[in-house]
C-alpha cells in the first residue's frame, strides 16, 4: 500500500477557499500534490450528487472547504452548505458511504498555511484508509449508473 | 466540433521551473477538441495576449484555456483580450498552474502530470461554456441615507454636492447625532457643536436634500440601481408647514420632568420638546407616552399656546414610499450605560456617569452650564477618576474589541476637568493607552505632563459607596503594587462602544451581512471598507465599527464617492453569472414544480413567483423565477432544487459534472 497516491478533489468557494489557496501558493508553501482543485463561486451551490459523481469516478477522497461562519461572500451560502452535510452525512452512513474519506472544513482568504495543512492532513488520511475500491465496485457491478 | 485554443505560460520562471511546460502542451495538444496548444514565456504580456488574440482569429477557435496563475489575479485581462478578437469573453477560462501548483509543489513528474490534470479539466468544462452577455440594468440617481450623525450628515452633503437627490432619515426628532452632544472634540479641543451646527443647516437647506426627521425606514425592495424603500415617518402631532419653531408650547408644556435623552438623563425636557436648542428641524414633537392629552385625554396646552395653531394631535404615522438607486447607512453607535457593570455600582450610584453623561456636564449647553458637578448633590468634584476600557476588550462581557475611541476622550475628558477645576486631581485608570492617529499621542501626553492628570495601570476590581465618597479598589500594576482603596468624589466610566438598538432588525430589512456584535459588515476589511456584500449598499461612520469623527467623516466621504460613482453611470452593466429557471414549451413550461424551496434559501429575495396563464387570464402554472438585478449568483438555490431546474450561468451542472469526470479520468 506504501506506494499508493490516493486522489483527492476539492470542491472550494470563490471568495474564501479558492483565495486561501492562491495565498498558500504566494507564501510557496508546498504540500501534497494529490489534491486537485475545483472551483465553485460558494459552498452553497456544491451539490452532494457532485461528491457522489467524484467517488464514482476514482475519488479516493474529498475536501469540501469555503468561508467561515459568517464571512460567506453572500452572507448565508456556507450556512446552507453545513446543514446540507449534517444531513448528507448521516444518510451516505446509512448508505454506507464512507464519510471518513470526506473532510468538510473553513479556510478564509487569509489562511495560506490553514489550507496546506488541512490538504495533508487529509491527503494522509486518504493514504491509511486505502484506495476507495469499495464504491467503485459498486459502479462496476451496474448498481450505480456507469459513465 | 470544439476548437478550443490552449495558452500554456511560463510566468517567467514561476511556472516553468516545477512543471514542464512543454510536456504539458504537447500531452493537451493530443485531447479531443484541443485545436491549438502553445507554451510563452509570459502570457500576460502584449505579444502573449496577441498569441490569444491572433489564434482566436486564425484558427477559428471556439474557447480558450489559459493555463497561468490565479484567475482571481488575470482572468479579466484574457476575457477581454478574447473580446477584443471577437469571441465572447465568457468562452475564456484559466487554468490555475502558478498558485495551486507550481509554487506549492516540488519539481518533478506528478507535478507536471497535475499541472496537465488542472488544464484538461479546464479544457473539459470550457466545451460546457456558453457565451453570455454582461446584464444591463438601468441607475435611479437618488441616494438614501439612514442616519443623521456626523457621517450621515458629510455623505448627504457629498453626494447631494455632486448633483444628486439625496433622501435623509434620522429616527429622533432632530439631526446631528452624538457629535451634537459632545463638548470639545480631540484632539484640538475645539467645540463639537460650532463646527458641527453649519453642517447640520446646510443639510436642511441643501436644495437636493430631502429630510424626514422622527422616520424610521420600514421595508426594502428591490436591487442596485433601482430599490424601493419603505419610510414610516411618526407622528410628531404638528403640522410643520405652520409652525415657525417659536417655542412657546416647550415652555408651556405642564410636563417639565421628564429626562432628556439629549442630556444623557442628566436634564429635563416637557413632553412637547424640541432635543436641544440648535436642533435642526427646530421645530417640536410630542412624546406621546409622556404627554398628559395622550395619556389622560386632557390638557390641550400646546394647542392654546401655539400662535399658528399648529398642533394636531390625531396626525396619524405616514408612510412614505421613495425609489432610490443606492443606500448609505450611518446608523452609528451607543454606548453601554452604567448599569451594565454590576462591579461599578450597576447604575445605582448617581455620581458614577458614562462618558456622554460627562459630555453634557462639560458642555457650555447642558445642563449644569459647563460646570461640573456631581449629579448626586450639585457639588463641584474636588477627586475625580476616570476608568477606561470599562467593559471593551473584555470577553467575559461579552465585548472583546477595543472600542477605539475611549482612549482619546478619557483624555480629553480629564484634560477638559483640570481646565475647568484647577485644584482638583484626576486620575485616570488604563489597561493600555492606545492613541494612534494625528496629533493623537501627543495629546495624551499633553494631558500626562502639562494638565498633570494621573495615569495609573490598572484594572479597577470595584467601586463602592462611603459616606458621599467613592471608594476605588485599584493596583498599580507597573509598581507591582498590592491592590489599594482610593476615594473619588466622581467616577466616569469610559463605557465600550456597541451597536445602535435596531442595527439588527434594519441589517435584516435590508439584507446586509453584520457580525457578531451586531455592526454591519463590510465586503473585504481591507479592500472594500465602506461596501456591504450588498450591492448598492454603502457604509460610513460608527455602525461598521465604533470610530472617532475624523474616520467616520473620511469614510462617509468614500461612502458618498461609491454612490456618486454608481450615479455617474444611466446603465449597470454586470457580470451575467446568475441563476435561471429552465423553460420550455407546452404543457409542461418548466420542470420547475413551484415549491419554492429555492424561495426560503435565497440570500437576496432574488426568487420572485411567475405564473403562467392562459389567454383568458386562468393561471395554469406557477413557475419560480429569478430576478436577474437581485440574483448575486451564489448557486444555493441549485445544490437544494429538487427537480434540478434551476441552473448558474458559468457553473451549470454540466460544467461542474464535466469538470470532476475529466478531472479523474485519464481521456
Amino acid at each position: 500500500m506504501s506506494d499508493f497516491e490516493p486522489k483527492i478533489v476539492a470542491f472550494v468557494c470563490n471568495w474564501c477557499t479558492y483565495a486561501g489557496a492562491d495565498l498558500t501558493g504566494t507564501s510557496r508553501i508546498k504540500y501534497a500534490p494529490n489534491v486537485k482543485i475545483i472551483r465553485f463561486p460558494c459552498t452553497g451551490r456544491i451539490d452532494f450528487m457532485l461528491l457522489m459523481k467524484a467517488f464514482q469516478n476514482g475519488a479516493d477522497g474529498i475536501i469540501v472547504s469555503g468561508c467561515h461562519p459568517n464571512d460567506c461572500h453572500y452572507s448565508t451560502g456556507n450556512f446552507h452548505a453545513r446543514r446540507r452535510w449534517m444531513t448528507f452525512r448521516e444518510l451516505m452512513d446509512y448508505m454506507g458511504v464512507d464519510t471518513e474519506r470526506i473532510t468538510f472544513s473553513w479556510v478564509s482568504a487569509a489562511e495560506g498555511a490553514r489550507w496546506a495543512e488541512i490538504v495533508n492532513t487529509t491527503t494522509e488520511k486518504v493514504r491509511k484508509l486505502g484506495p476507495y475500491t469499495n464504491y467503485q465496485n459498486l459502479v462496476k457491478l451496474g448498481i450505480e449508473e456507469e459513465l | 466540433m470544439a476548437r478550443i485554443g490552449v495558452f500554456i505560460c511560463h510566468c517567467g520562471e514561476n511556472i516553468s521551473a516545477t512543471v514542464h511546460v512543454v510536456k504539458v502542451a504537447e500531452e493537451i495538444g493530443k485531447l479531443k477538441g484541443v485545436a491549438h496548444s502553445v507554451e510563452y514565456k509570459y502570457m500576460c504580456s502584449d505579444p502573449g495576449q496577441s498569441l490569444v488574440i491572433d489564434a482566436i482569429k486564425e484558427k477559428k477557435l471556439t474557447g480558450v484555456v489559459v493555463a497561468a496563475c490565479s484567475p482571481r489575479m488575470h482572468e479579466p485581462t484574457f476575457r477581454k483580450a478574447c473580446e477584443n478578437a471577437g469571441l465572447n469573453p465568457f468562452l475564456c477560462e484559466m487554468a490555475n498552474l502558478r498558485e495551486h501548483c507550481s509554487w506549492v509543489h516540488e519539481k518533478n513528474e506528478t507535478t507536471t502530470e497535475k499541472a496537465i490534470d488542472i488544464v484538461r479539466t479546464l479544457v473539459a468544462k470550457v466545451q460546457q461554456n456558453a457565451a453570455l452577455q454582461p446584464i444591463k440594468v438601468p441607475v435611479t440617481k437618488k441616494a438614501l441615507v439612514i442616519g443623521g450623525g456626523v457621517a450621515g450628515i458629510q455623505t448627504a452633503l457629498d453626494i447631494a454636492n455632486c448633483g444628486h437627490k439625496v433622501i435623509m432619515v434620522e429616527r429622533s426628532p432632530s439631526i446631528g447625532g452624538h457629535m451634537s452632544q459632545l463638548s470639545e472634540t480631540f484632539p484640538t479641543l475645539d467645540c463639537s457643536q460650532c463646527i458641527l451646527t453649519p453642517r447640520m443647516v446646510e443639510v436642511a437647506q441643501h436644495p437636493n436634500i430631502t429630510l424626514y426627521t422622527y422616520a424610521e425606514v420600514e421595508g426594502l425592495e428591490g436591487f442596485i440601481g433601482n430599490f424601493k424603500v419603505k419610510i414610516r415617518k411618526k407622528s410628531k402631532s404638528l403640522d410643520e408647514k405652520l409652525c415657525t419653531g417659536c417655542g412657546l408650547c416647550t415652555t408651556k408644556c405642564p410636563q417639565k420632568k421628564i429626562p432628556s435623552e439629549f442630556e444623557q438623563g442628566l436634564g429635563f425636557r416637557t413632553a412637547i420638546y424640541v432635543p436641544f436648542p440648535q436642533a435642526v428641524p427646530n421645530k417640536p414633537v410630542i412624546d406621546k407616552e409622556n404627554c398628559t392629552y395622550y395619556q389622560k385625554g386632557k390638557c390641550k396646552v400646546c394647542e392654546k399656546v401655539c400662535p399658528t395653531k399648529a398642533i394636531r394631535y390625531d396626525q396619524p404615522d405616514e408612510i412614505i414610499e421613495e425609489e432610490i438607486g443606492a443606500i448609505v447607512l450611518a446608523t452609528g453607535f451607543e454606548i453601554k450605560r452604567t448599569d451594565f457593570f454590576p462591579e461599578y455600582g450597576q447604575g445605582r450610584y448617581k455620581d458614577v456617569i458614562d462618558g456622554l453623561q460627562f459630555e453634557r456636564l462639560a458642555s457650555a449647553s447642558g445642563p449644569t452650564k459647563g460646570v461640573i458637578r456631581r449629579p448626586s448633590d450639585n457639588e463641584i468634584p474636588k477627586r475625580i477618576a476616570f476608568i477606561a476600557c470599562a467593559g471593551s476588550r473584555d470577553p467575559a462581557k461579552g465585548i472583546e474589541y477595543c472600542s477605539k475611541i475611549c482612549c482619546m476622550y478619557t483624555a480629553k475628558h480629564a484634560m477638559l476637568y483640570k481646565h475647568k477645576v484647577h485644584e482638583g486631581d484626576a486620575y485616570v485608570f488604563y489597561m493600555d493607552i492606545r492613541a494612534g492617529g494625528k496629533m493623537y499621542d501627543e495629546f495624551v501626553r499633553r494631558a500626562i505632563e502639562e494638565d498633570n492628570v494621573h495615569y495609573v495601570r490598572s484594572r479597577v476590581s470595584t467601586i463602592y459607596e462611603r459616606g458621599g465618597k467613592y471608594i476605588l479598589k485599584v493596583a498599580d500594576t507597573l509598581m507591582g503594587a498590592q491592590p489599594q482603596e482610593m476615594e473619588f468624589d466622581m467616577v466616569v466610566l469610559a463605557t465600550a462602544g456597541v451597536s445602535s438598538p435596531g442595527a439588527e432588525e434594519l441589517a435584516q430589512t435590508l439584507h446586509v451581512s453584520y457580525d457578531q456584535h451586531k455592526f454591519f459588515a463590510e465586503a473585504h476589511p481591507k479592500l472594500k471598507p465602506v461596501e456591504t456584500n450588498t450591492a448598492g449598499i454603502f457604509l460610513a461612520g460608527a455602525c461598521q465599527t465604533t470610530r472617532d469623527i475624523p474616520d467616520s467623516v473620511s469614510m462617509a466621504s468614500g461612502a458618498a464617492v461609491k454612490v456618486a460613482a454608481l450615479f455617474s453611470q444611466n446603465e449597470l452593466t454586470r457580470d451575467p453569472l446568475i441563476a435561471h429557471v429552465n423553460r420550455m414549451g407546452p404543457p409542461m413550461y418548466s420542470t420547475c414544480v413551484g415549491c419554492f424551496m429555492c424561495q426560503s434559501v435565497c440570500p437576496y429575495q432574488a426568487i420572485e413567483r411567475e405564473e403562467i396563464k392562459t389567454r383568458d387570464g386562468k393561471v395554469i402554472k406557477t413557475l419560480a423565477k429569478i430576478n436577474e438585478g437581485l440574483c448575486q449568483g451564489c448557486g444555493t438555490c441549485i445544490a437544494l432544487c429538487r427537480s434540478k431546474s434551476i441552473d448558474l450561468y458559468g457553473y451549470t451542472n454540466q460544467q461542474v459534472y464535466t469538470e470532476v469526470t475529466a478531472l479523474l479520468n485519464e481521456l
